[in-house]
């Protein structure tokens, strides 16, 4: 391998990491604050066909992004209101918001285009064009998402409240701030970064939507999520790591090894998955999620 | 507003989830007509198709019985205390647990063939169920997430296995060769022609019966047994159960164990009484499905009876309903199990508050 095809493989490396990189960032958000989210493969799939729709109806890549973000958050808010206000079971609810996600855009695709769930193909402008170094916006603002998250939540007030939400919502509430509030926030923020992640996929990487085309990205994201232990950079350290991981998937089909032979596609495929349920057990260090995760709030308590 | 509210046994059991899923399908409703179909209509195609017909109607009560299992298998793990969606890996691995019996004792007779094929099914939906199971009792990994990992993990190794492993030479398709033929689980119409009665032919077949007295088993374990009273201590509160002696790491992995030999029905029944070979993606989401048979069924054998009947109902009505109107999917049964998902199990108390609303005074207080 010459240097210049390494620079592909990262090059595509990077590529496939962007739509987990928003989707995971997406859930350090939510978690952090105190809120489950195994629902970020049902709002970056809604995301990936409201993007797709409504840049093949308007002819603006950019107003898919608005369309993408907008069917993501409106997604995140049910799970908010499941979660926050009904204090409902946060794992259930993002169940349902995964099945709710496969089942309506595939309905509403084939309803709407009849071409078996798919929007009909994108050019021109209804697709992210070329911005610097041969990637589109969306990959720079996802990138950018990351010192953003970084900053905001480790050195504001708000984002030290939101930690803080996360680990002891009695701590918050005794200090006089709303901790429905400061959920619903970063469910909405998470909102926002799936639908970066839903559009990429739909209107930057490939040219319209697919049923499922998201393919369990949405959980390697959360995988990722573990893997960094719930912090920014890592983040981006893990996400990259999959991302190429599945660009060397793909490069390796059919190629022979020398002294391995030929790895299988699914060997790599599985790597994230195996990664981190090994993390789990405890092997290769510990992954403790923010204390308060997955607990509604109940103010007598 | 977050006391704890109130209600009679019976409003709690049967008007809680009849009032949730009731919803559910008015807002299934909605979204027909939001593309362009009418609700009723849709309904009363989905009915005939899937009930007034001995065809549509056998094909519901097959469905009915993958549902049975994935339901039984999500309502064994729930009752002590566990979340598990990984009901997709553990009847994938239950498939290549059928399809190594099956396509490697050819020689034997089918009385001893299928018996062996079910148990197959069973221990590795067993094994693979009992991996998160393990690292959750032993080493505090979270069971939703490695199962989610283990569904995805399944999906991979059973693809590599079918492309490369397990596939017949000749055979294209990464697929097994057929199962030997005296390993098929006998359809329901070649059983009753046996008696001279003749039923309209349909996949249906035996395993029917056996999701049934699986069901009851699972009612005798949960409700009648030392063990079922264990897992349901270790349930409500693991601490409470450590005072009584139980062993709460023990509980989850046999809990586990039970929850995916139980998902591996849906292996016995598709593969060994329908498809005849192991293929890719036989499970189709069932497993999901089976979150919402066991949320609306209360977890409880005779609720996820009822309520497997209606997915049955609403899988083959909807697949009759895709022929009629292509406009509306199969995918709709997805949404259907989505939205009773949500409501019946994250919105619980919206329904459980609007139920106490409605109830007359005089029954709140007998309660």
């Amino acid at each position: 391998m010459n240097p210049a095809d390494l620079v592909t493989l990262f090059d595509s490396g990077l590529r496939l990491s962007v739509p987990l990189l928003a989707a995971c960032l997406a859930g350090l958000w939510s978690e952090k604050s105190g809120v489950v989210d195994i629902g970020l493969e049902g709002k970056m799939l809604v995301a990936a066909f409201a993007a797709a729709a409504a840049s093949y109806a308007s002819g603006s890549a950019w107003i898919g992004l608005m369309a993408g973000i907008g069917a993501s958050v409106v997604f995140a808010l049910i799970h908010g209101f499941a979660a926050i206000s009904q204090r409902g079971n946060q794992i259930v609810s993002g169940v349902a918001i995964n099945m709710l996600a496969a089942g309506l855009t595939a309905i509403v695709g084939n309803a709407w285009y009849g071409q078996g769930g798919r929007t009909p193909p994108l050019e021109g402008d209804q697709r992210f064009d070329e911005l610097l170094f041969g990637h589109s916006a969306l990959v720079y603002i996802a990138l950018l998402a990351v010192p953003v998250t970084w900053f905001v939540l480790g050195r504001t007030r708000f984002g030290l409240r939101l930690r803080a939400v996360g680990e002891n919502p009695a701590a918050v509430d005794t200090a006089g701030i709303s901790v429905a509030g400061l959920r619903y926030t970063a469910v909405a923020i998470a909102g926002v970064l799936c639908g970066v992640a839903g559009t990429y996929l739909s209107v930057g990487q490939s040219a319209g939507f697919l049923p499922n085309m998201t393919a369990g990205k949405g959980f390697i994201a959360l995988a990722a999520l573990i893997f960094a232990k719930w912090r920014a950079w890592p983040a981006l350290g893990a996400c990259f790591l999959f991302g190429l991981l599945d660009a060397i998937s793909i490069r390796l089909q059919g190629i022979a090894l020398p002294g391995i032979g030929e790895v299988p596609v699914q060997a790599i495929q599985a790597l994230p998955y195996l990664m981190t349920v090994i993390l789990l057990a405890g092997v290769i260090g510990t992954a403790i999620p923010p204390r308060a995760s997955g607990i509604p709030y109940v103010k007598e308590r | 507003m977050s006391a704890p509210i109130d209600l009679p046994r019976w409003a709690d059991t049967i008007l809680v989830p009849a009032v949730s899923v009731v919803a559910a399908f008015l807002v299934a409703g909605l979204v027909v007509v939001g593309i362009g179909e009418n609700p009723l209509t849709a309904t009363r195609l989905l009915l005939q198709g899937s009930l007034a017909t001995g065809e549509g109607l056998g094909f519901t009560l097959f469905y009915m019985t993958d549902f049975i299992f994935v339901g039984l298998a999500v309502a064994v793990a729930y009752h002590a205390g566990l979340f598990n969606i990984g009901g997709e890996g553990q009847a994938t691995l239950a498939g290549l647990g059928v399809a190594l019996v099956l396509n490697n004792l050819t020689f034997l007779p089918g009385f001893i063939l299928i018996p062996l094929g079910i148990l197959g099914a069973a221990a590795f939906g067993a094994a693979w169920a009992a991996v998160p199971g393990y690292l959750q009792a032993k080493r505090g990994s979270h069971i939703v997430i490695t199962t989610i990992m283990f569904n995805w993990l399944a999906s991979v190794l059973i693809v590599y296995l079918l492309v490369n492993v397990l596939r017949a030479p000749q055979n294209m398709n990464p697929e097994t060769p057929a199962f030997p033929p005296q390993a098929s689980i006998p359809f329901m119409h070649e059983v009753f022609a046996v008696f001279g009665i003749e039923i309209p032919p349909s996949q249906l077949n035996l395993t029917l019966l056996l999701a049934l007295a699986a069901s009851y088993a699972v009612w005798l374990l949960i409700y009648r047994s030392r063990l079922g009273y264990a897992i349901r201590v270790v349930g409500s509160s693991p601490s409470a159960a450590v005072y009584a002696g139980i062993s709460p790491a023990r509980i989850i992995i046999i809990a586990m164990v039970l929850s995916g030999a139980l998902a591996g029905g849906l292996a016995v029944n598709e593969l060994m009484g329908y498809q005849h070979r192991l293929l890719l993606e036989f499970t189709a989401g069932y497993g999901f499905v089976g979150i919402a048979v066991a949320l609306m069924g209360r977890a409880h054998p005779a609720g996820i009876i009822l309520s497997s009947l209606l997915f049955g109902i609403l899988y083959q009505g909807g697949a009759e309903l895709a022929f009629e109107q292509p406009a509306i999917t199969r995918d709709m049964v997805v949404v259907i199990g989505g939205i009773i998902i949500l409501f019946a199990g994250a919105l619980e108390g919206l329904f459980r508050r609007l139920v106490a609303r409605m109830m007359p005074r005089p029954a709140l207080a007998r309660a």
